[in-house]
């Protein structure tokens, strides 16, 4: 530790955990009621429609139910590969 | 008023019988009268933990089919007067307990004046585990700030919020806690490990103990006195405040910084 870790690039690993377990609680507790239960199915067909023109990673289709003051929306992002672009 | 408290996890190795151990003997130091069951049905190691190993002649799975009383499974503790420990049997297999037979033994309880019941729930989420926490109160959930534990213990959240009797019947929510063991402030402040509040932040729930990593636990089980009672030791402490908070009372958390080194120990490595 101490000087090395100034220099090192690579963020902390708890960091990394934190983030990951993020996304993917978010995505379980959608998929397990917080959503509809048509939300997996929803992202897999997505997924396939736009892998017919961008080969996008599985990873990067991100499918979301938000409530807000009793309205729901549905957020959907995806993240192109540098390459497409 | 018997209290139910499921002692939970999902995921395997991370405490939950030690946690168990130690808040069933908090109670009961506070002069409550607590049971502690074991509802890990084939892979009983609760006694050992408690040091009752000996002294189990009837288990949980013979009081629910009738082949003896409560009152002779019941194992007194030698050390603290209000404690009570229930086996789980070593022989039947999960499909032993049934619904109607843990809600009968609950009952006997409640008149037999228990304060708390202390459920030790064994890993995963089949049947033991959903019997566990089935008439629970409220819910300790161990967690180890790693990313399955992480994950496994929002998957139980997720359960408790479902399949439980008071979500069945809507009569109110189960009350959940966290409770992480094997914490290390060193590594997290490194950013080796996940802090406190990162896993509060990510699983939502309010903290009522931070167990720091410690030899005292293996030095514990291995003599066969809940951790608790060590009373030399951080986790003990630890656990004493879990217990308080558990009761209600507003502590701040302890062990969560890394002591700070003197000048000779940092030039000494001390």
């Amino acid at each position: 530790m101490g000087l090395l870790a100034l220099f090192r690039r690579s963020p902390p690993s708890a960091h990394v955990a934190k983030e990951r377990l993020r996304i993917i609680i978010q995505q379980e507790r959608s998929a397990r009621g917080g959503g509809p239960d048509f939300l997996p199915l929803l992202r897999r067909e997505l997924l396939e429609v736009i892998r017919k023109y961008v080969n996008v990673d599985p990873a990067a289709v991100q499918i979301n139910v938000e409530r807000e003051d009793g309205q729901e929306v549905l957020e959907f992002s995806v993240a192109l590969p540098e390459k497409a672009r | 008023m018997t209290e139910i408290i499921v002692v939970t996890s999902g995921k395997g190795g991370v405490g939950k019988t030690t946690t168990s151990a130690s808040i069933a003997c908090g109670l009961a130091r506070r002069g409550k009268k607590v049971a502690v069951i074991d509802f890990d049905i084939g892979l009983r190691n609760l006694d050992l933990i408690m040091g009752c190993e000996r002294r189990v002649v009837y288990d949980f799975v013979n009081v629910i089919q009738g082949e003896c009383t409560l009152k002779q499974a019941l194992i007194k503790d030698k050390r603290l007067e209000t404690l009570f420990v229930l086996a789980a049997s070593q022989t039947r297999d999960k499909d032993a307990l049934s619904s109607d037979g843990v809600r009968r033994v609950f009952d006997e309880l409640t008149t037999e004046g228990f304060d708390f019941i202390i459920a030790d729930s064994p890993a995963g989420i089949e049947k033991g585990a959903h019997l566990a926490m089935y008439f629970a109160d409220r819910a300790v959930v161990v967690v180890n700030p790693e990313v399955s534990s992480v994950r496994d213990s929002d998957r139980i959240l997720g359960l408790l919020s479902s399949k439980t009797q008071r979500a069945e019947k809507g009569n109110g929510q189960v009350k959940e806690h966290l409770l992480l063991t094997r914490y290390s402030p060193k590594r997290v402040a490194t950013g080796e490990m996940m802090s406190v509040g990162d896993v509060k932040e990510i699983l939502g729930l309010d903290v009522v103990g931070v167990v720091p990593e410690s030899p005292d636990v293996l030095a514990a089980s291995n003599s066969g006195t809940p951790v608790i009672l060590n009373e030399d030791s951080d986790v003990s402490r630890a656990y004493e405040d879990a217990v308080s908070r558990l009761l209600g009372e507003t502590l701040p958390l302890r062990f969560i910084d890394e002591p700070k080194k003197g000048f000779f120990a940092r030039m000494f490595g001390g």
